[in-house]
């Protein structure tokens, strides 16, 4: 590991102080906030992060961990731990697609230290990123190529790629945040704005290195997801080549409201499909109105796997896609909420 | 500096500094919160770390992981390094209580905090921990490798009500793996200690 100074930060406007040499999108950043550390003290042994500074900003646990349900939203403090908000029986209740996900996530260990704010910027597990003996990666060196395309590339990404990189966003949480229209509050040195989370993470265009739309110094410190009728009957789907304690394959967040068999609105998210958290609009638009049976959650998934582009290792993934989401939709058709 | 400009990008850095600096009547970052560890001008820290009950004053190149702050400056060995990558739980100990991987936890961070490792199990007398006695007792080990993280997690496991039934283990025990696979073993170990530690 390089050498790096460390400084802790005890609120959210030293933070910002500290973290205001963090440059948008924060994968070549000289400053990296530190929460749980288990992406980037990874990152940094593995000579992938090389940050000159690290502003630990456990210390905003203290006003920024809470979580709070009212009727109207689900408000998460973004160093809560993975751990804390899987338990939480709000969470639990009324968001079950959320819990999940972050219960199906890591480990034990690794839930009670990662936090929700870092969790959604956690990095991908593409090995030609992670490795730097491979020369070629766009999104560490930029304009160095993209290894992947043409090599071991069984757990890339098939949707919204392009040549510049093919690299799958890994987490789980974030799939549940994109399909419930949650936003995300950021704290930062003019002030503090809310965005949607669908527009947090960047789709590549040739720049895969800018992996985000924070600016400079931007402390994410909150999450929320709007209240609906759909939350209640939510799930996480989540398949994976061993049962626990490893990453999608392929993974479906889905939230239904139901007016008798028929759908009245739908929400879904994939994982392990995309290059970032991916919600999938048009197969939720072809459900409304219709009964939720087996050939109508295959024509959704149909639409939803519609633009993927395969690279040989992953040439099973849309069916992959597929079979999860249809499974997804009938169970969550199938509970009682 | 690099000429590169990351205004077409976001906020220009004159912006930044302007509006960074109506905020910076704070005091230096380092010295902010109370139990922060000291900053030499060498870089190196000066930290307290709180080891079994025990206050342990170091000066550290802010780098040191706890692990290797345990095993390298501490001496205290039972806490393994496996993967050094936090994929197979070898260094779980515990701090505030809670099970964590030492390996990818920094020593600096948590000056302020309680460690507690597999050397500070056992009870005051000596007496070994119920969860290492059924360790013992059902052979939950081949190499033994493993077995200081697996025995950290395990009594979190329990602790944390995780422990109800063979399926509720293993799920809650996956992030320790072992590659003499003497699972079986461990969730049997498990389960003897579960009933003394709930009996307290
Ligand atoms: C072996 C292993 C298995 C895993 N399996 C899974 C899995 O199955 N599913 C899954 O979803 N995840 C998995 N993970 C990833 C894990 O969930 C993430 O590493 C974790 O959530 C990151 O959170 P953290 O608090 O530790 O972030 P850190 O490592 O502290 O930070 C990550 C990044 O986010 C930045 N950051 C952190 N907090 C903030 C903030 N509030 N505002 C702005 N920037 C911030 C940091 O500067 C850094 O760049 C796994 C990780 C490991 C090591
Ligand atoms: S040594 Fe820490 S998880 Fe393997
Ligand atoms: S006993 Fe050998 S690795 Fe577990």
């Amino acid at each position: 590991m390089r050498p790096f100074s460390y400084e802790r930060a005890s609120d959210v406007q030293r933070a910002v102080i500290g973290g205001r040499e963090t440059r948008q999108g924060q994968t070549d950043a000289p400053v990296q906030f530190l929460a749980g550390g288990t992406t980037l003290i990874d990152l940094m042994k593995l000579d992938v992060l090389r940050p000159a500074r690290v502003v630990d900003i456990k210390g905003l646990k203290a006003a920024h961990a809470s979580i709070e349900a009212t009727p109207q939203r689900l408000r998460l403090g973004a160093l809560a731990s993975m751990a804390a908000t899987a338990r939480h029986p709000g969470v639990l209740r009324d968001y079950p697609v959320i819990a999940e996900s972050l219960q199906l996530a890591a480990s034990a260990q690794l839930r009670n230290m990662a936090t929700l704010g870092g969790n959604v910027l956690q990095r991908t597990r593409c090995p030609y990123y992670r490795d730097t003996s491979w020369a070629e990666c766009n999104k560490r060196d930029p304009g160095s190529g993209c290894t992947a395309l043409k090599s071991f590339n069984r757990n890339h990404a098939v949707l919204g790629v392009d040549d510049s990189c093919i690299s799958q966003y890994p987490g789980d949480f974030a799939v549940a945040l994109v399909a419930l229209d949650a936003a995300v509050e950021l704290t930062g040195p003019t002030g503090r704005r809310m965005i949607a989370f669908e527009t947090l993470h960047r789709p590549p265009q040739g720049k895969p290195n800018v992996e985000t739309t924070l600016m400079p110094g931007e402390v994410i410190t909150a999450f929320e997801v709007p209240a609906g009728p759909w939350t209640r009957r939510s799930l996480y789907l989540k398949i994976r080549d061993r049962s626990s304690y490893e990453f999608a394959l392929s993974s479906a967040a889905v939230a239904l409201d139901l007016n008798g068999g028929a759908v009245r609105q739908a929400r879904i998210g994939l994982g392990g499909m995309a290059y970032r958290p991916w919600r999938a609009k048009e197969a939720e638009a072809l459900l409304v109105g219709r009964p939720l049976n087996e050939g109508n959650a295959m024509a959704a998934a149909t639409a939803a796997l519609a633009g993927a582009r395969t690279h040989g290792g992953n040439d099973f993934k849309p069916e992959l896609g597929r079979r999860t989401l249809v499974r997804a939709l009938l169970q969550a058709a199938a509970m009682e909420a | 500096m690099s000429t590169t400009s990351p205004a077409a990008d976001g906020p220009t850095r004159r912006r930044l500094f302007e509006a960074a600096a109506g905020l910076a009547a704070a005091p230096a970052i380092a010295q902010a919160a109370a139990p922060a560890p000291t900053v030499r001008k060498s870089g190196a820290v000066d930290v307290v770390l709180n080891v079994n009950g025990q206050d342990h004053p170091l000066t550290l190149d802010p780098r040191t992981t706890l692990l290797d702050a345990l095993r390298e400056h501490l001496h205290l060995t039972g806490s393994k390094k496996g993967c050094d990558q936090g994929q197979c739980g070898a260094c779980t100990v515990h701090v505030d209580g809670e099970r964590v991987l030492s390996c990818l936890t920094l020593a600096v961070a948590v000056q302020g905090a309680k460690v507690t490792t597999i050397e500070g199990l056992a009870g005051p007398n000596g007496a070994v921990h119920p969860m290492q006695q059924a360790f013992i007792d059902n052979d939950g080990f081949q190499c033994g490798y493993c077995t200081p993280g697996q025995i950290m997690s395990a009594v979190a496991c329990v602790k944390e009500g995780h422990a109800g039934s063979d399926g509720e283990i293993a799920e809650y025990m996956s992030g320790n793996l072992c590659r003499c696979a003497a699972y079986p073993k461990i969730v049997a170990a498990i389960k003897q200690a579960r009933g003394k530690m709930e009996r307290g």
